[in-house]
C-alpha cells in the first residue's frame, strides 16, 4: 500500500488556510446577511449560496478564466510574482474559498439571525457600539453555528476535486490534493493505491466531524443558555 | 482619585413631543403625544395596541419619530432646538444615556448577572467596573447571585438584574415597559421599594408602563392614559378616575365605586383589615372588611369597587363566605344597554351592575330595602395621593 503522504499534508493544508479565511470573511459577510435590511439583498444571498448547485467545473473554469494572464486580477498577481495565480497553492486556495463560502457563511447567517433582537437593542441602550454588540453579543450566542460552520467548511475542502482540477491541475506538492490523486491512481487501474488514499481521505474526515460536532454538543450542554428548563 | 463627575442636568425633566406614523393597507397607526415627565414615576396607562412601548421606544432612540423633539433638560435627543438654528439631533441609541428595560428583560443568556451588570460599563477600567457593579449587586440585593446566569435565577431576581444593569449606566431618564408583569405582588411591591430608594438619591425621571390597574393605584405618582396613540387624560391616578375626562379613561380605570376610608384595625392573624367608609357626615355607620395591607389604624385610605362584583340581594343573606353584607336603599335604576346600574344609598352611594333577567325576578324598585354583598377581595386599596407610603396590594 502506497499513500501518497504528500497529497495528504497538501489537502489538510489547503482546507486549514481556507477555513481561517472563510471564517474572517464570513463573519462580516454573514451579519450583513443577517441584519441587514437592504431590498435586494437576496441578490447576494443567491450568489453566496450558487457554488452549492452549479457544477464545480464552471465555478473552476471561470475562477481559471479570472486567475488567467487575460484577466486584471491575473495580469496584477503576474506583475507582483512574475507567474499567474493558475496551477498555483494561492489560486487553489481562492477557487476553495469562493466554492467553500456558502457552507461557512449560511449557517453563520442562520445563527447570527436566531439570535433575538431585543438583546441587540438592549445592548445598543447599555451603550454599545455595533461592533461591540456583534462580539459580545452576537458571536457567543452563535457559536454552535460558527463551530458547524467552520466543519463544513473544512470537510467539503478536503474532499472537493471538480475546482482542484481545473484550477489547479495536478502538479505534486503544489496542487496535487488526495481526491485528485485517487482520480489519477484510478485512471492508472492502481485501485490498491486509490483504496488507500480514500479510507484515508474517508476515516480523517469523519474524525474532524466526530470531534467538531462532540464538542458542539459539549459547548451547548456546558453553556447550557439554550437547553434545560427555566427556573 | 479624581472624583467621578455626574453627567446630570440640573433639570433632568423628560420633555417628549413626538409625532410618528406607521403606514398600513388596512390600519395604520398613529402616534402623536406630547409630555413632560418631572423625576419620579410616571406611569402609561392604556390597553394593548394603545402606543406605549413605540412612545418608550422613539424615546429610547430604537423607534425614529416623523417629527418633534425629545429632550432630558437641556439636552436634545432627537428633533431641532427651537432656540437656536442648529440642525437637527438624532442622538444614537448609545449615545443617549436613556436606560431601558424591556418587557422581556433580554438579559444576556450567556453572561453572568455580574456581566450583565457590567455590560453597559465597557468604557471604565476593569476596576472601577468591578467596583461600580459590586454596588449596584448590594443595591439591588442580588449579591448572591452574581456568578449565576440568568436562567438559573428567578423570574424577580431576574428582574432586579435588569433594572441593575440599566441604572449602573447612570441615565438621565429611564423606561420600563411592562416589567413586572409577570411577578407576584409581594415581590413587584419589594423591587419598586428598592427602585424608589434609589430614585431618592438619584432622582431622574422614570417612565413606566402598564396596563394594570392595580399597577397605576400602587405607584401612584403621576399616569398618563393612552388610547390609539394619544395621551387622552394626565394626572394623579384619583384625579384621572374621580372625574374622568372621555369615557376611555372610566373604562381603564375599571372602578365604578371609589371611596375615602379611614384603616378602623387590623387583622394580620386573618390578612385582612377593617375600614369605615367616609359619608356624607363625619363618618359613616358602614365598615368595610378588606384585604391586609401595609397601612396603620387610622391611616387615610381610598378603595375602589367595580360595580360589577357587587351582589344585591332582596332579603338579608347568611351562609355567604362573603365578609361585607351592608343594608341599604335603592335610590335609582337606570338601563345602560343591556345592563341595569342600579344606585343604592347606605351612608355613600354604591353603583350596582344587574342583569335585566335579575332585576325582573327580584322586582325591584325605587325605594326598597335591599342589601349589598361585597367579598373582601372585591375591595381594591388605593394609597391616597399624598401619602408617602406604598401599599403592598394583597398576593392571593
Amino acid at each position: 500500500m502506497s499513500i501518497d503522504w504528500q497529497a495528504f499534508r497538501l489537502t489538510v493544508e489547503l482546507a486549514v488556510v481556507v477555513s481561517a479565511i472563510l471564517l474572517v470573511v464570513g463573519l462580516p459577510l454573514a451579519s450583513w446577511i443577517a441584519f441587514s435590511r437592504w431590498r435586494w439583498k437576496f441578490l447576494l444571498e443567491a450568489m453566496v449560496a450558487l457554488p452549492i448547485v452549479l457544477p464545480p467545473t464552471v465555478l473552476g473554469f471561470y475562477v481559471l478564466v479570472a486567475l488567467g494572464s487575460q484577466s486584471p486580477l491575473g495580469r496584477w498577481w503576474q506583475s507582483l510574482t512574475g507567474h499567474t495565480l493558475a496551477f498555483t497553492f494561492p489560486g487553489l486556495v481562492i477557487g476553495s474559498i469562493l466554492y467553500s463560502l456558502p457552507f461557512a457563511v449560511q449557517p453563520f447567517a442562520a445563527s447570527f439571525s436566531s439570535v433575538d433582537r431585543k438583546l441587540l437593542a438592549a445592548s445598543a441602550t447599555l451603550g454599545a457600539s455595533p461592533l461591540r454588540t456583534f462580539f459580545r453579543v452576537v458571536v457567543p450566542l452563535s457559536v454552535p453555528g460558527l463551530v458547524t460552520g467552520m466543519a463544513l467548511a473544512f470537510a467539503h475542502t478536503m474532499g472537493e476535486f471538480g475546482v482542484v482540477l481545473m484550477i489547479g491541475g495536478n502538479i505534486p506538492g503544489v496542487t496535487r490534493t488526495v481526491s485528485i490523486d485517487i482520480y489519477d491512481q484510478v485512471q492508472a487501474s492502481n485501485y490498491a493505491a486509490a483504496n488507500a488514499m480514500a479510507v484515508l481521505l474517508l476515516v480523517f474526515c469523519f474524525a474532524v466531524l466526530v470531534v467538531v460536532y462532540g464538542l458542539n454538543r459539549r459547548t451547548l450542554r456546558q453553556g447550557s443558555w439554550m437547553m434545560g428548563p427555566v427556573k | 482619585m479624581p472624583t467621578r463627575v455626574e453627567p446630570k442636568p440640573a433639570n433632568p425633566t423628560l420633555d417628549a413631543h413626538i409625532r410618528k406614523t406607521f403606514p398600513s393597507a388596512e390600519h395604520g397607526f398613529s402616534l402623536e403625544v406630547g409630555f413632560i415627565a418631572a423625576p419620579g414615576f410616571t406611569i402609561l396607562f392604556g390597553p394593548s395596541g394603545s402606543g406605549k412601548s413605540t412612545l418608550l421606544d422613539c424615546v429610547a432612540g430604537l423607534v425614529t419619530p416623523d417629527a418633534g423633539r425629545i429632550a432630558v433638560g437641556e439636552r436634545v435627543l432627537f428633533g431641532a432646538d427651537t432656540h437656536d438654528a442648529t440642525p437637527p439631533a438624532h442622538v444614537p441609541v448609545a449615545k443617549r444615556g436613556v436606560g431601558y428595560v424591556l418587557q422581556d428583560l433580554a438579559l444576556f443568556p450567556h453572561l453572568t448577572v455580574e456581566q450583565n451588570i457590567e455590560y453597559g460599563l465597557g468604557h471604565l477600567p476593569r476596576a472601577a467596573r468591578r467596583q461600580r457593579a459590586a454596588e449596584m449587586l448590594q443595591e439591588f440585593r442580588i449579591d448572591h447571585l452574581r456568578q449565576q446566569r440568568p436562567r438559573e435565577i428567578s423570574g424577580g431576581e431576574r428582574q432586579r438584574v435588569a433594572l441593575a444593569r440599566a441604572l449602573v449606566t447612570d441615565p438621565s431618564v429611564l423606561l420600563l415597559d411592562e416589567p413586572l408583569a409577570a411577578l407576584d405582588a409581594a415581590t413587584k411591591a419589594k423591587i419598586l421599594d428598592d427602585l424608589r430608594r434609589w430614585n431618592r438619591v438619584h432622582g431622574i425621571p422614570i417612565l413606566y408602563v402598564t396596563h394594570s390597574r392595580e399597577e397605576v393605584f400602587a405607584l401612584g405618582e403621576r399616569v398618563l392614559v393612552m388610547d390609539q396613540g394619544h395621551i387622552i387624560a394626565q394626572g394623579t391616578p384619583h384625579e384621572v378616575l374621580r372625574a374622568p375626562l372621555q369615557e376611555t379613561v372610566a373604562q381603564l380605570a375599571g372602578f365604578e365605586n371609589i371611596f375615602n376610608v379611614t384603616v378602623e384595625s387590623v387583622h394580620e392573624d386573618r390578612g385582612t383589615m377593617m375600614c369605615r367608609l367616609a359619608g356624607r357626615e363625619a363618618g359613616s355607620n358602614v365598615v368595610l372588611e378588606t384585604p391586609l395591607i401595609r397601612a396603620a389604624a387610622g391611616s387615610p385610605l381610598r378603595v375602589g369597587i367595580r360595580a360589577g362584583d357587587i351582589l344585591l340581594a332582596i332579603i338579608k343573606p347568611v351562609g355567604l363566605s362573603a365578609r361585607n353584607v351592608i343594608a341599604g336603599q335603592l335610590v335609582s335604576l337606570e338601563r345602560l344597554d343591556m345592563t341595569i346600574s342600579a344606585r343604592v344609598d347606605c351612608g355613600v352611594e354604591v353603583e350596582v351592575y344587574l342583569t335585566l333577567a335579575a332585576r325582573d325576578a327580584l322586582q325591584l324598585a325605587v325605594g326598597c330595602e335591599v342589601w349589598l354583598v361585597i367579598k373582601t377581595h372585591s375591595c381594591h386599596l388605593m394609597r391616597e395621593e399624598d401619602s408617602s407610603q406604598f401599599p403592598v396590594l394583597s398576593s392571593q
